[in-house]
């Protein structure tokens, strides 16, 4: 089916809303409690549109495409409306972008940007400051928090782990996790959804803190290190440095998600403790060597068993950690070198 | 896995048994979790009342290593309650009268008692799973680590054809591998019985393939050893030299005080790591590998998934990707290898000679990866195995099994059984999380063990004890968990202090040779 959205004919599917379809098409509207993993909430009310045969104001996020719908996103009435939704926002939290980890990928950032807003309005005392740094990987300014529910949405429907939720009510409604305990007494398990659900800088990475603005950063997509899930991960690296991992949202199997070790064991690789040159041992203590010196002997070694009680007298045990094809050469190496099947790796424990 | 993790999310029905989903593989229990919430059963059967029973719509907690008596008594009930489906079995399996012959021999009642979970109980689940079909099995190590692990995983397969499930979307038989590649690693030969791709040296067709491929001669038809004897060919000098690869065995097998005495005796070890470890004090070289990050490759996880590892970092040092090790090495007996990275490897080598990955390409896998068997360049990867009932090889093949006990059974002098695993902030000897400032998490060790048996010894929330087994003793703080049922005490081999395998039974399957790293017999003594 097509709908047109500002004069255009853009390509819609039956189930799609105004709003995946202009995304889709790359046709912006604000929009900060839609997330396409954790769906609609219409909360936030910024995405707001025209539909032509349609009552009043729309939210896009929530209403399902028909054929040949007429929608407009940029009329006077619809960016005023936008405008008055993102201007209270930024009114009623602590939303200071020169520090903020959030900057140059920000949400409400990039709705502001959008509809010309250089400050709020309306100007109210400054709040108190709200940091909960009490989790190992996770800082929460809850005066960044724009009360959309994706992180809510994420800990309960996505991770199921039911930690956060919201609490209190009217002007004191806010994010909790369990019975309001800080988030590092919490029965959380720092698996990061919720930080990657946000939209704002209300949940960051504390690794990232002060490493890179995001415009500096590349984005690598891999798999992850840990377990036989296979999860796919996107690494903002700047220079060689890890700077974040989120999960890659649209990636198989994965779908955006990790658990604790996947998003933040990743500092491993920069250990002091990395070996960085072969090592022989003489009389009992190990001592540098250059690769010839190390190899040549591991060969000499090899070639002397070999001749005195045969290739089956060197056995050999993969690493299930490595690649593919480091296995595959060391499996080679055995068989077609050496000749002996002694390979193994530890796929029976 | 028969099947993939995506279905989770799908599925009617998950029987999930002997696999600690939310701390070994979280993401896949996001799934389980998803699926529960969308009103699927969640049958959790496992010794401890994990996490994951917290979402369960039945949980059965099961005596340690009582998996064969379970579930044949399942099957006996579908088979005498003539729920199992009858012309699947008929049509697409076979051996079935031999099936039916075993489970009918042991009464509900023994089969309860064997694996302390009732009569009634049994009956539940079976009926449950009859008329939730299809439904996945799911499990891990809790099936696979035990003398009668490939008893316990063929009980499992017998379970799942009897239902019907194998061969359908959102069922079969989905065992989760517990390290990111050692679906890989098998995949791509590091066994001593088969070439890549699971084809075995044995066969001449294959030996013949190889070396031509390779540009050899003379590869060896005799499977070689596997990784237990290997190690005791150690201290019996049958093994003269030994090659550990990313392995941290003096930490990692049961037994450590028989590992380190095997280890010693080697006459010359080449460890090949990016850190050095309890291993590495036994090596003669240690050559410095590129970590994950440092070089590109693929994992296969366990959903036969094959999927890229990019490079965005330079190795430190002289550290380099080890398959240039593996090449310098081979150059050093005369072959020069062709392939010079990890796309060559894999483009030019693994797929071409591997069939079964022979249209998977570096070029096709820049986004998601695809699922093996992927035989052309046209074909889209294989979601879930042996569709309609159509085993690979031909008809299921029901076996006919009888549980046994563990190796070691507690008695008088050892009366607790230890079962060991993963916690969800470490991996394995923690060179990896150890480093990543996961110590936050969980800074150290501890033994779960029941509040009735904490009574009993008189031991105190956070006490130190001393947990012994006939093979050694580790001094451990204590944790009592409600989760823990009487009798069992569990731990992880995370730390070298209190590391489980100080304890841990050097007992294997006789033909897997997995260690029964989930029982052993223990005692629990109060410090001082």
């Amino acid at each position: 089916m097509n709908i047109i959205v500002n004069g255009e004919d853009l390509e819609a599917r039956e189930g799609q809303t105004i709003l995946q379809v202009a995304r889709e098409n790359g046709v912006f509207i604000p929009a900060l409690c839609f997330h396409e993993k954790v769906g609609v909430a219409g909360r936030c009310r910024a995405c707001l549109v025209e539909v032509e045969g349609m009552k009043g104001l729309q939210t896009s996020c929530s209403v399902p495409v028909k054929n040949g719908m007429t929608v407009r996103t940029r009329t006077p009435v619809v960016l005023e409306a936008q405008k008055l939704v993102i201007d209270l926002l930024l009114s009623t939290g602590t939303h200071d972008c020169l520090s903020c980890e959030k900057n140059g990928g920000c949400e409400l950032q990039n709705a502001a940007y959008y509809l010309g807003i250089e400050r709020p309005s309306i100007s109210l005392p400054a709040l108190a400051p709200s940091l909960d740094g009490t989790s190992a990987f996770v800082s929460v300014d809850r005066n960044k928090c724009i009360q959309c529910g994706r992180c809510v949405r994420g800990c309960q429907n996505s991770v199921v782990n039911n930690v956060l939720d919201f609490g209190y009510r009217g002007q004191h409604t806010g994010i909790i996790f369990d019975d309001d305990a800080p988030m590092g007494t919490s029965t959380c398990v720092q698996c990061g959804e919720c930080v990657q659900m946000c939209p704002v800088g209300a949940l960051t990475e504390k690794k990232a803190l002060g490493k890179a603005r995001r415009w500096e950063t590349r984005v690598v997509r891999t798999t992850c290190p840990y377990c036989g899930v296979g999860c796919q991960l996107d690494v903002h690296v700047k220079g060689e440095d890890v700077v974040r991992v989120t999960g890659t949202e649209d990636g198989s199997p994965n779908r955006g998600s990790l658990c604790v070790k996947g998003r933040f064991g990743y500092d491993f690789m920069y250990s002091e403790d990395r070996l960085t040159t072969p090592l022989i041992r003489e009389n009992g203590e190990l001592r540098k060597a250059s690769w010839d010196e190390a190899l040549d002997l591991v060969a000499a070694k090899f070639k002397k068993i070999i001749a005195e009680s045969g290739p089956d007298a060197i056995g050999g045990v993969s690493c299930a950690r490595s690649t593919n094809e480091d296995s595959y050469s060391m499996q080679k190496l055995f068989r077609a070198v050496l000749k002996t099947n002694n390979i193994d790796h530890c796929a029976r424990t | 896995m028969t099947n993939s993790f995506g279905e989770y999310a799908r599925a009617k029905l998950l029987f999930c048994i002997g696999t600690n989903m939310t701390e070994a593989h979280p993401v896949a229990s996001y799934y389980a979790k998803q699926a529960v919430k969308k009103g699927a059963t969640l049958i959790v059967v496992d010794p401890r009342r994990h996490a994951l029973a917290d979402y369960a719509t039945i949980f059965a907690q099961i005596k340690v290593g009582s998996d064969v008596a379970f579930l044949n008594g399942l099957m006996r009930v579908l088979i005498e309650e003539e729920l199992y489906d009858k012309k699947y079995v008929a049509e697409c399996c076979e051996n079935f009268d031999a099936l039916k012959a075993k489970v009918l021999e042991t009464p509900l009642e023994k089969a309860a008692q064997i694996s302390g979970v009732g009569v009634e109980m049994l009956e539940r689940i079976a009926r449950t799973m009859a008329a939730n079909r299809p439904g996945m099995a799911i499990y891990t190590l809790g099936i696979t680590e035990h003398t009668c692990g490939k008893n316990n995983v063929m009980s499992v397969a017998n379970l799942q054809m009897l239902l019907g499930n194998v061969g359908k979307e959102c069922g079969g038989v989905n065992p989760m591998r517990g390290q990111n590649n050692v679906q890989g690693a098998c995949d791509v030969g590091a066994l001593p019985n088969v070439f890549p791709g699971y084809q075995p040296v044995a066969v001449p067709a294959n030996r013949e393939k190889f070396e031509k491929g390779w540009g050899v001669t003379g590869l060896p038809d005799k499977p070689g050893m596997m990784m237990p004897d290997m190690m005791d060919g150690l201290a019996s000098k049958k093994i003269r030299a030994f090659y550990i690869y990313g392995e941290n065995l003096a930490n990692t097998e049961p037994n450590i005080t028989h590992v380190e005495k095997s280890l010693a005796a080697a006459e010359f070890i080449v460890c090949q790591d990016i850190f050095q470890t309890e291993t590495t004090k036994f090596a003669h070289v240690i050559l410095p590998a590129a970590a994950w990050g440092e070089d590109e490759g693929t994992f296969s996880s366990s959903e036969r998934r094959v999927s890229l590892v990019r490079k965005f970092k330079t190795p430190p040092g002289e550290a380099r990707p080890s398959w240039w090790i593996f090449k310098e090495l081979a150059k050093r007996f005369g072959q020069e290898w062709p392939s010079c990275s990890g796309k060559e490897l894999w483009d030019n080598e693994v797929s071409v000679l591997a069939p079964a990955f022979g249209g998977i390409k570096y070029d096709r896998i820049q986004g998601d990866g695809l699922q093996w068997p992927c035989p052309n360049v046209e074909h889209p990867g294989t979601g879930f195995l042996h569709r309609d009932g159509k085993f690979t090889r031909g008809k299921g093949l029901f076996a006919a099994l009888d549980w046994t006990p563990p190796a070691e059974v507690p008695d008088a002098e050892y009366p607790l059984v230890l079962s060991t695993g993963r916690r969800l902030y470490h991996y394995h000897t923690r060179t990896q999380t150890g480093r990543s400032g996961l110590n936050q998490m969980l800074p150290e060790e501890f033994a779960d063990i029941s509040p009735a048996d904490a009574k009993e010894h008189g031991i105190a929330d956070g006490e130190m004890i001393i947990l012994k087994s006939r093979r050694g003793q580790v001094k451990i703080r204590a944790k009592v968990n409600e989760r823990i049922p009487r009798g069992l005490v569990w731990t992880s081999f995370h730390f070298r202090e209190g590391n489980a395998n100080w304890l841990t039974n050097n007992a294997f399957d006789p033909e897997t040779k997995t260690a029964e790293y989930k029982a052993c017999a223990v005692k629990i003594e109060k410090v001082g």
